[in-house]
């Protein structure tokens, strides 16, 4: 029987990724990957980490926060070693060594995805592997102390790109992982965030339910990093979907879909004030940086809805060919 | 029935890989050994193996992704040289922590820069440190052998580690020799069925890999991990016996030729090997008394068994087909000096550096060094501790 993906019924499941890890306070990645593993909770999964906050923090020494099996080998490999997993099963199934229909799906930082698992991750999805591969995309290598990667947001404040007299944080626009592994015409990619978590949860169902490989980006706030009030994580995460800082969409087999379109944009200062990497922004004299900011978002969101335009009429022509 | 063939090093090997049959493999191109994989992946197209083919990106995937397979529990082999062997340095690290048998053909090629495809051993010397267990070959035929071999070693449940088997590039892995090989169904009982350990895809136990270990803990881990090195020679040499039986070819942890009543030696590895005792046995004939030890069992390092079988010679020459720059002597010599150091009466030790990049290692240069041993036992006097050899200066 499938869970409907309802509290109801959710919260009689048990947790796989339990309490007592290390992970900061109010931080919002084991609430990413408690909705991962509900949202899979009707399959036996494997779960491998790169390194970072999540790996260093959920199995220390004798301890282990997972209750499925995980892997963890290094930083940049999370995909490949993964990829070698999902062969080993396919491998003994054939075999007829193992007859249970498991799922496998990597989680990792943007640092371990966006970046130094870059090569990792695009050779494992070019193979096919059938897996899900999630990003928990914290913007920022937050493990080591929040360094820029190529998720961090213009004009943020990180300790490798802090925001000095000259130079307003970082320069250059953040790297866009989720059309990238879009081109790589997987069957199924998309973005995420824990503020809508159904919508969440049913993207990672429905990436299950897909064979071959599938990506999901998920937005993943980081109250240290952000410099954010503790529990701020879900309302930053609304803020960053209802401004359209970052759209919840999905593409499945090449055709975009919106999952959620904000019924009023809020504007990008509503999201950028609540936190410290922003801070300098509002600073006398940096007006014009928030409203480049605003440009970029609105440019990226107008393209994205005429994306989807694009393939819905084609949907359109479809439908009537076939009539 | 024993199959006599002439095939090259790598052919030998991707036989070898084919008559095992893992659950998965991986691989990536690099010169030389690509024709092994290359042979391999026609096994897979043709149905001849059901081996699991991961064709990565990079040997850091090839690596990441054997080390994803092994955890999961199956019998798992890879190959690289050189540039490759480097690029995964960082995971044959993991490889071993993890206590993975995980098992990979290593066809030696000179590291960059300046980038050569040729043979020397600078590849699998860096790696030399990293936890697996290290099995040369002297030709085609060892590399066949070894890598039979290392299946049931790296298995071992006294073990459980990664073996490297490391064979001269081109001069085997390119070099068309007569190689005698078992019937499939031979290697087939050799290796066994596999065991597996804490498998990953056991999803109603779950375990956790690769956890984090802060000071508290770590020197504890590393020094368990030490301790099953201690393991490693008995098991190769109760495998070699069994593969004796099998085989009618006997593997020790080193070859020891003519030593026994030798008053100088070589130790030297792989396909130089097999030139050095032919001048050997041209100076035999002359009344010389000289013998050769090539180690097979490089790491963990037979020090007790290499230095009782040393320490009765008056000179002694190593050979390193790389050398250790910024350091002392070539890492074979160190080796083997270490061996010797405890002895009271221990022979006069001296280092050559030869063959680089595929520098041809021709008799008379162990004829040169032969007569050099001769007037050291004679005379005591050392001209000099180390120098490259066959190279102009």
């Amino acid at each position: 029987m499938v869970t409907p993906l309802n509290l109801k019924e959710l919260s009689k499941k048990e947790l796989r990724f339990t309490a007592g890890h290390r992970l900061c306070a109010g931080c919002a990645a084991p609430t990413v990957v408690k909705m991962i593993l509900l949202a899979a909770c009707d399959y036996p999964v494997v779960v491998a980490s790169s390194t970072g906050c999540l790996e260093v923090s959920s199995c220390i020494s004798t301890y282990t926060a997972w209750k499925v099996p995980w892997i963890h080998s290094a930083f940049e490999n999370a995909a490949a070693t993964l990829s070698g997993v999902e062969s080993m099963y396919k491998a003994l199934k054939k075999q007829g060594k193992i007859d249970k229909e498991i799922k496998f799906i990597a989680i990792c930082g943007d640092g371990g995805t966006y970046d130094i698992g870059l090569q990792s991750l695009s050779g494992a999805m070019e193979r096919w592997h059938d897996m899900l591969y999630v990003c928990y995309n914290n913007e920022a290598y937050m493990n080591t102390g929040i360094q820029r990667s190529g998720a961090t947001p213009t004009y943020a404040d990180t300790t490798t790109c802090p925001a000095g007299s000259v130079i307003p944080g970082k320069p250059q626009p953040r790297k866009d992982l989720t059309k990238i592994m879009a081109a790589h015409g997987i069957p199924y990619v998309a973005q995420a965030a824990p503020s809508h978590w159904p919508d969440l949860m049913k993207k990672v169902r429905k990436a299950l339910e897909i064979p071959g490989p599938k990506f999901m980006n998920i937005f993943t706030p980081c109250n240290r990093g952000w410099r954010t009030r503790t529990d701020d994580a879900i309302l930053l995460s609304r803020l960053a979907v209802d401004t359209c800082f970052w759209p919840l969409y999905e593409v499945e087999k090449g055709v975009v879909r919106v999952t959620y379109k904000p019924k009023e944009k809020k504007p990008i200062e509503e999201f950028l004030k609540l936190q410290g990497r922003f801070r300098h922004l509002f600073e006398p004299g940096r007006e014009q940086l928030i409203s480049e900011l605003q440009r970029m978002i609105d440019e990226n969101w107008e393209r994205l809805l005429k994306e989807e335009e694009i393939f819905a009429s084609k949907e359109e022509e479809k439908e009537e060919v076939v009539k | 029935m024993t199959q006599i063939v002439a095939a090259t090093g790598n052919e030998a090997v991707a036989n070898a890989l084919r008559q095992v049959e893992p659950d998965v493999c991986a691989a990536y191109p690099i010169t030389p050994q690509t024709e092994l994989m290359q042979r391999f992946s026609s096994f897979v197209s043709d149905g001849k193996v059901k081996t699991e083919l991961i064709l990565v990106e990079s040997e850091h995937s090839a690596l990441s992704a054997c080390i994803g397979a092994a955890a999961a529990g199956g019998r798992v082999a890879t190959a690289t040289s050189s540039q490759g062997l480097a690029l995964m340095w960082e995971m044959l690290y993991i490889a071993s922590g993890f206590r993975l048998p995980i098992v990979m053909a290593v066809v030696n090629r000179a590291l960059s820069s300046p980038i050569n495809i040729h043979c020397d051993h600078s590849d699998a010397m860096g790696a030399r440190d990293s936890g697996w267990i290290q099995l040369w070959s002297e030709n085609a035929q060892e590399a066949y052998d070894n890598t039979i071999q290392a299946f049931r070693v790296a298995e071992h449940m006294d073990i459980r580690l990664p073996v490297m088997i490391c064979y001269d590039g081109f001069i085997i892995s390119h070099s068309i020799e007569r190689i005698e090989y078992l019937d499939d169904d031979v290697v087939k009982n050799f290796v066994g069925e596999y065991k597996p350990l804490y498998p990953l895809l056991d999803v109603d136990n779950p375990k956790s890999y690769g956890p984090l270990i802060l000071p508290d803990l770590y020197m504890e881990v590393r020094r368990a991990h030490a301790e099953v090195y201690k393991n490693v020679a008995k098991v190769v040499l109760e495998v070699a016996e069994e593969f004796k039986k099998t085989s009618g070819r006997s593997y020790g942890l080193f070859e020891s030729y003519r030593l026994d009543d030798a008053e100088i030696g070589i130790v030297i590895l792989n396909s130089a090997a097999g030139t050095t005792k032919d001048v050997i046995d041209e100076y035999r004939d002359k009344g010389v008394k000289i013998g050769l030890l090539k180690p097979r069992l490089f790491r963990p390092f037979p020090y007790e068994e290499i230095g009782k079988a040393l320490k009765h010679l008056k000179a002694v020459c190593v050979f390193d087909r790389a050398d250790a720059f910024g350091g002392s002597f070539g890492p074979l010599y160190l080796d083997i000096a270490t061996s010797l150091y405890h002895y009271r009466k221990k022979p006069v030790l001296i280092n050559k550096i030869y063959g680089l990049g595929g520098r041809d290692y021709m008799p008379e240069h162990a004829e040169a060094v032969i007569e050099e041993l001769i007037k050291i036992a004679k005379t005591g006097r050392v001209r000099s501790y180390k120098e490259y050899i066959g190279v102009r200066e």
